[in-house]
């Protein structure tokens, strides 16, 4: 099982994809960390390590999703790329060009190229300005066109997207949900821009509205050549748009890999973990698959463990993963494209419920799964700590 | 006899738009020991109709039935049934942190809500308070006992909820959402501590969710809601197999399949109905490919199919031969209308 993966020394990982025009995007070990406390003078600083070292490259005309639970820097990665946050440290490289230290004048120019549409359709629009007005500004404020010419095109852009052109005048909240998100895209959409980032865009809608949203991301995508980054917390929808999928654990790539790929070989056990607790829209599937159960809870990214961020958690952690941070890098004979940050990547068919984790007691979160019923102990023990049903309720 | 019998429970609200008639006549039963899953979009009175069944919903118009035990809630007083929330039936939300106080810690909570019920010492109180957190997995129970609702994550917050809910060994939980608002792992966690909560003591679940995946996951039995009325009820695997109403088939067609094909996803077409004027008859009819005339009216809750307790409402043939050819015909419509625009 083990390889010797470490031959292959590799210096920039997951750039080792075929590096060249088709790229869109390349991030390296990117960083960004939030202080916390500890401003004052002789206190020690904390930082939140929302993103702790990233490097990936999204290629032209692809759909690159992101997965990864609360708090592991999905949104924050995306927000970097965007250049909404300044970077700690690292390097974002958008279509040839180093945009990391760009100046705000400088940089303009290029934040038509990169839009981002967000999760909440209500947030995110003002509720005091008409629907027109909200989709004319980016018109309005790179100079673009204006009065008539301005309107022509905001109502084009509504047409497109499927919402009523004749609707220019009304507020977002006379919209549906789903129209409302419409009118983000048609936002992000005006200037045809080369890369959209979509951060859970479909999260907040009802599920028959929601393949509305996705139908028609694609649909602008195959039209307009469009470059997305997906981050979304549902794994079924990420797979359905995704070509390649970064997985994110506490600030960390843990695994990237072409989407069916990752759902077929997942290397890294946090991965395994993730997709096995999906909840399957299929009784037939759902009953016989098996569910790994991660213990406790994702720790604290202020504070993040020692060598592999997963091992407090890991069901196959040995020491190593405690005194090591794995490279990302291909495992077990994967290609370029699947890099995973992993010393004991699962092979295929291997079942994690089979493992147990080789480190010593400290290292490990506590055992939630043990307790949810003592050792030894009947379901009955437990019922007798209870009342009998019905006497519970004396006034 | 059912646990609880639900009789065309009508629900409307005065709102400054108008009435919202957000519960039309539902009907339902669940047995003990049985989870019912009932699924549903927004504003399809999925939680409406069991909050009213307990008694939250202040300052609505309800009619109908509901029977819990031999006895109608919808008609109890405000101290019955004070009695029978927490007691006989417990509820967990979505949101664990809003339904948690900030100020006192989760033990005295729970504290408060045995002994509210039960006539028993604090000391005695804590202790199950401390028995109860750690079934449901919360580590170091006996020191995070004394944690406030802050302290504790999403996860640890939703079990302690129910913890609370069961404290009393309730014959039913009413789960509104209860995983809506974690990640998938914790979610999974969840889950199972329900489902095993249920094994334990055989309490009857109510689950109410959006997702249905999670109904595949956990449901006996599945209700299907849309515009305040029930569409469809199955057991779990007739749902996803050989569900009758056209609205469960464009829910399920909706989904990106855990299959995986990237072909393009079916929804359904148009917006949830507003349920200020809803129209008459079935209110999906705006909405659905096998619209007919007869749709006007609505359709009842009737047998189909040849599982017994498969019930929808719907006018397309009940046998699966006579609907599949109605299917076909509207399937030939639709390819020729989508023939012009290029399909990616």
């Amino acid at each position: 099982m083990a390889t010797g993966a470490a031959s292959e020394a590799d210096p920039a990982p997951a750039a080792a994809v075929a590096d060249g025009d088709d790229v869109l995007l390349r991030a390296e070990n990117l960083v960004k960390y939030f202080p916390i406390k500890g401003t004052g003078l002789f206190q020690q600083k904390e930082y939140v390590h929302a993103v702790d070292g990233v490097s990936l490259s999204i290629r032209r005309g692809q759909t690159f999703g992101v997965v990864g639970e609360t708090g592991c820097g999905k949104s924050t990665l995306a927000r970097c790329i965007a250049r909404l946050h300044d970077v700690t440290s690292g390097r974002i490289i958008f279509d040839g060009q180093d945009i990391t230290k760009l100046s705000q004048r400088t940089m303009r120019p290029l934040r038509r190229e990169i839009q981002m549409i967000f999760q909440d359709p209500i947030g995110s629009l003002n509720p005091r300005r008409r629907v027109g007005s909200i989709i004319g500004d980016p018109f309005a404020i790179h100079k673009l066109a204006a009065g008539s010419e301005r309107k022509k095109r905001v109502q084009e852009l509504m047409e497109r997207v499927g919402l009523n052109p004749e609707h220019f005048n009304r507020f977002p909240a006379e919209f549906s949900g789903g129209q409302r998100q419409r009118i983000g895209v048609a936002r992000a959409l005006a200037f045809q821009p080369k890369l959209i980032i979509c951060d859970e865009p479909v999260s907040a809608l009802d599920v028959s509205v929601q393949a509305q949203v996705i139908n028609l991301l694609a649909d602008l995508q195959t039209d307009f050549g469009l470059t997305y980054i997906f981050i979304a917390h549902d794994l079924s929808v990420v797979r359905h748009v995704s070509n390649s999928i970064g997985v994110m654990y506490l600030g960390k790539v843990t695994e990237i890999a072409p989407a069916e790929e990752l759902f077929r070989a997942p290397r890294h056990p946090y991965t395994g973990a993730l997709l096995s607790a999906v909840p399957v829209p299929n009784p037939e599937l759902s009953d016989q698959r098996q569910q790994i159960i991660l213990a406790g809870d994702v720790p604290s990214p202020v504070a993040p463990p020692s060598g592999c961020r997963f091992h407090p958690r890991c069901p196959k952690a040995a020491p190593v993963c405690v005194a090591e941070d794995p490279p990302l890098e291909p495992r077990l004979g994967d290609g370029p494209e699947h890099p995973a940050a992993c010393h004991l990547p699962m092979a295929e068919g291997e079942n994690l419920a089979d493992f147990r984790p080789s480190i010593s007691e400290q290292e490990r979160v506590v055992e939630v799964e043990g307790s949810l019923l003592p050792e030894g102990a009947e379901p009955e023990d437990i019922a007798d700590a209870l009342p009998a049903r019905g006497e519970g309720g004396t006034p | 006899m059912a646990l609880l019998e639900v009789e065309d429970l009508r629900v409307s609200f005065n709102t400054p738009d108008g009435v919202v008639q957000a519960v039309r006549g539902v009907s339902y039963n669940i047995e003990a020991g049985q989870t019912l899953g009932i699924v549903g979009e927004s504003g399809s009175g999925k939680s409406v109709s069991t909050q009213t069944i307990m008694g939250l919903t202040k300052g609505a118009r309800i009619s109908g039935r509901a029977v819990f035990e031999g006895q109608d809630l919808l008609t109890a007083s405000p101290d019955q049934m004070r009695d029978i929330r927490g007691a006989k039936v417990g509820m967990i939300f979505q949101d664990p942190l809003s339904s948690l106080h900030p100020y006192y810690t989760v033990g005295w909570q729970i504290v408060e809500m045995i002994r509210l019920h039960d006539d028993m010492s604090k000391d005695q109180a804590m202790k199950r308070a401390v028995e109860l957190l750690r079934l449901v997995g919360i580590p170091q129970p006996d020191r995070r006992v004394d944690d406030y609702p802050h302290q504790f994550s999403g996860g640890m917050r939703q079990r302690a909820m129910i913890a609370m809910a069961m404290a009393l060994n309730p014959a039913l939980l009413i789960a509104d959402e209860p995983t809506t608002a974690l990640d998938v792992t914790v979610q999974a966690q969840v889950l199972r501590v329900i489902r095993r909560m249920q094994e334990i003591f055989g309490t009857a679940v109510i689950l109410i969710t959006h997702d249905l995946g999670v109904i595949a996951d956990v449901a006996d039995e599945v209700l299907v809601m849309y515009g305040g009325k029930v569409m469809e009820r199955a057991d779990r695997r007739t749902l996803f197999f050989a569900s009758h109403h056209p609205y469960t088939e464009g829910l399920l067609q909706s989904m990106p399949s855990y299959g995986g094909d990237r072909e393009r996803l079916r929804p359904i077409p148009g917006q949830p109905p507003s349920l200020l004027a809803p129209p008459p008859g079935c209110p999906f009819a705006p909405r659905c490919v096998y619209v007919m005339d007869k749709c006007a009216e609505m359709p009842a809750l009737d047998p189909v199919g040849e599982k017994p307790g498969h019930l929808s409402a719907c006018w397309l043939p009940h046998n699966e031969a006579d609907r599949e050819a109605v299917r076909r015909r509207v399937a030939h419509v639709e390819l020729a209308k989508s023939a012009g625009p290029a399909g990616a």
